[in-house]
């Protein structure tokens, strides 16, 4: 479903990579939490996934798809089968909960009819099938991550990218939250999710991936926010002598 | 549904920058004018080419008694010399450049330059004997006059050989820098108008950033998200191409064909409503060439993926 070949990102007039030689594989329908500090670059991850970024080494598979051969004029249509949401909404503030998730679908062409089906559905799905008329402003935190989530899964994408979606919510809510997300996943669909919700991540008991400065320090299943078990990983001892001394003086290394 | 969904956007777009698209019309408005008046100044200046080269004549001066300068030496030209001439023109060396040439006398000479200087106290003064007696040449190709020029100059009896083809280039030339210069304005507002369609549809762009931000996010192709501004921005100056046609038909219509043809007359051969018809779609089709390029150009910082 997804693969990275060490794949490294280094941003210009940064010599620290964001991601440093990453190789790991997620298959179709696994829940996966994506923990790490900021800046050990869980979003630069997400971003290659979407294909907003090229790697500077390696190679990204995302659904069969490598993605160094996509060609930019393709990149929409492959986005067509990736949802994301985000940790601030991103909402259209002037349009309403049912235009916001209609829009998505507008814009890519579908018809009037499949809109007029697919958007109650889904609104009722997350639990939002009375206030499709309501604006954003009208709306809770967790209403409104709940539309953000009903435009990224309306079109029924095979990959739901969520990057700290959670972030701003209180711990009630981000069950909630959750629970929509665990029923996404249980409908077949594979959902990533960064977080630094350490309830969440150790109540959920899945796959866990923790990234430590552009490393892959930790991939476990059933796994929690800390460390609890021998890390499992699927490369080289280096790495993760690396990763077990504090903060290696990689600064220069990798450039 | 999704035409009406990308037309839609464009004219919210319009809405939302009304004032941009104001001063986008505006400027391309005068530009286009300044370019048609260009144009059709070349227009006019070929015509006036056409009718006056066709007209225009190799006049051959001969000497009269009060005459010193060319061969003369105040003497009035012979008829030996004038039958030389003559016999020179109807020589197998010049006969083939020449359609037909008249011999104009001291006094038809002098009825035409009452003619000509009708009102003015020059025909007071003047009398037969002062005008000098000419042959007029009208030549098959008027480009070729240096050779009657050259091979007539120093025959006895003749005065000048004059071209008077260079009396009109001097008018010529004065069109023509009038015309370079409306094209060196025109070019000018131009490149203003074309930074200014740029700039409208980049603030077009970031005052719906968020909804571009969602429609890359979502897979919304490249083309639907860049159809929308480009539309807006060729709306708006076709907008300005179509008041800048209308602005060129008036011209033809109140200014040449009215208040020059009413106080100059015909005589020049002025240009009509035939040729202002042929620059309108000139202009139509520069102004959505070059706004639907600045506005693409503009718009693509915004799909980079």
């Amino acid at each position: 479903m997804i693969r990275f070949d060490t794949v490294t990102k280094s941003y210009p007039r940064n010599s620290r990579p964001a991601l440093n030689g990453v190789s790991m594989e997620i298959l179709k329908g696994e829940f996966v939490f994506l923990v790490g500090a900021s800046g050990s670059g869980k979003s630069s991850f997400l971003r290659l996934v979407l294909k907003e970024e090229k790697p500077t080494k390696g190679q990204i598979h995302v659904l069969g798809q490598q993605l160094n051969t996509l060609t930019s004029r393709k990149v929409p249509y492959f986005r067509r089968n990736l949802g994301v949401v985000f940790q601030d909404f991103r909402l259209l503030p002037q349009k309403t909960v049912f235009d916001n998730v209609a829009f998505s679908l507008q814009v890519i062409g579908k018809s009037k009819g499949f809109i007029q089906e697919a958007v109650p559905d889904v609104l009722k799905m997350v639990g939002l099938a009375g206030k499709s008329s309501r604006f954003p402003h009208e709306l809770s935190g967790g209403e409104q991550q709940r539309v953000a989530i009903a435009r990224a899964i309306v079109n029924k994408p095979a990959i739901l990218l969520a990057d700290e979606p959670t972030g701003n919510l209180d711990p009630a809510t981000s069950a909630g939250i959750m629970t929509l997300l665990e029923r996404i996943n249980l409908g077949g669909t594979t959902v990533i999710m960064a977080t630094h919700d350490v309830g969440i991540v150790d109540q959920m008991k899945r796959r866990v991936i923790e990234l430590t400065d552009g490393r892959i320090v930790r991939d476990e299943r059933r796994g929690g926010y800390q460390t609890q078990a021998i890390p499992v990983q699927g490369f080289g001892l280096a790495s993760t002598e690396r990763a077990s001394t504090e903060r290696p003086s990689t600064e220069g290394a990798g450039a | 549904m999704r035409l009406g969904l990308v037309f839609g956007e464009a004219a919210n777009g319009l809405r939302r920058n009304i004032t941009m698209v104001i001063s986008v019309v505006l400027v391309t408005f005068i530009s286009l004018t300044f370019v048609g008046a260009a144009i059709l100044l070349q227009f006019q200046i070929n015509q006036m080419k056409g009718y006056w080269y066709d007209r225009a004549q190799v006049t051959i001066s001969l000497c009269t008694d009060i005459d010193s300068s060319g061969t003369c030496a105040q003497a009035e030209a012979t008829e030996e010399q004038k039958s030389a001439i003559e016999a020179q023109l109807e020589s197998d060396t010049l006969a083939p450049f020449i359609e037909r040439f008249d011999f104009e006398d001291h006094e038809l000479a002098y009825e035409n330059f009452k003619v000509s200087f009708e009102g003015s106290p020059l025909v007071d003064l003047a009398s037969p004997e002062f005008l000098p007696e000419s042959f007029r040449v009208k030549l098959i190709d008027p480009n070729q006059a240096t050779v009657l020029v050259e091979s007539l100059s120093g025959m006895p009896g003749v005065q000048s050989v004059v071209d008077q083809r260079q009396y009109l280039d001097g008018i010529f030339d004065i069109l023509n820098a009038a015309s370079y210069a409306a094209i060196g304005l025109a070019t000018l507002m131009l490149i203003a108008a074309v930074l200014l369609i740029a700039t409208t549809i980049r603030l077009s762009a970031f005052s719906r950033r968020r909804e571009i931000g969602i429609m890359r996010l979502v897979g919304a192709s490249n083309r639907f998200i860049q159809t929308p501004f480009i539309l807006e921005g060729v709306f708006a100056s076709l907008i300005g191409s179509l008041l800048a046609g209308a602005a060129i038909v008036a011209l033809v219509q109140f200014f040449v064909r009215g208040y020059l043809l009413d106080t100059i007359g015909n005589s020049i051969g002025l240009i009509g409503m035939g040729d202002a018809l042929v620059v309108v779609p000139i202009l139509i089709a520069l102004g959505g060439v070059l706004a639907a390029a600045s506005a693409g150009f503009a718009i693509t910082r915004y799909l980079k993926v």
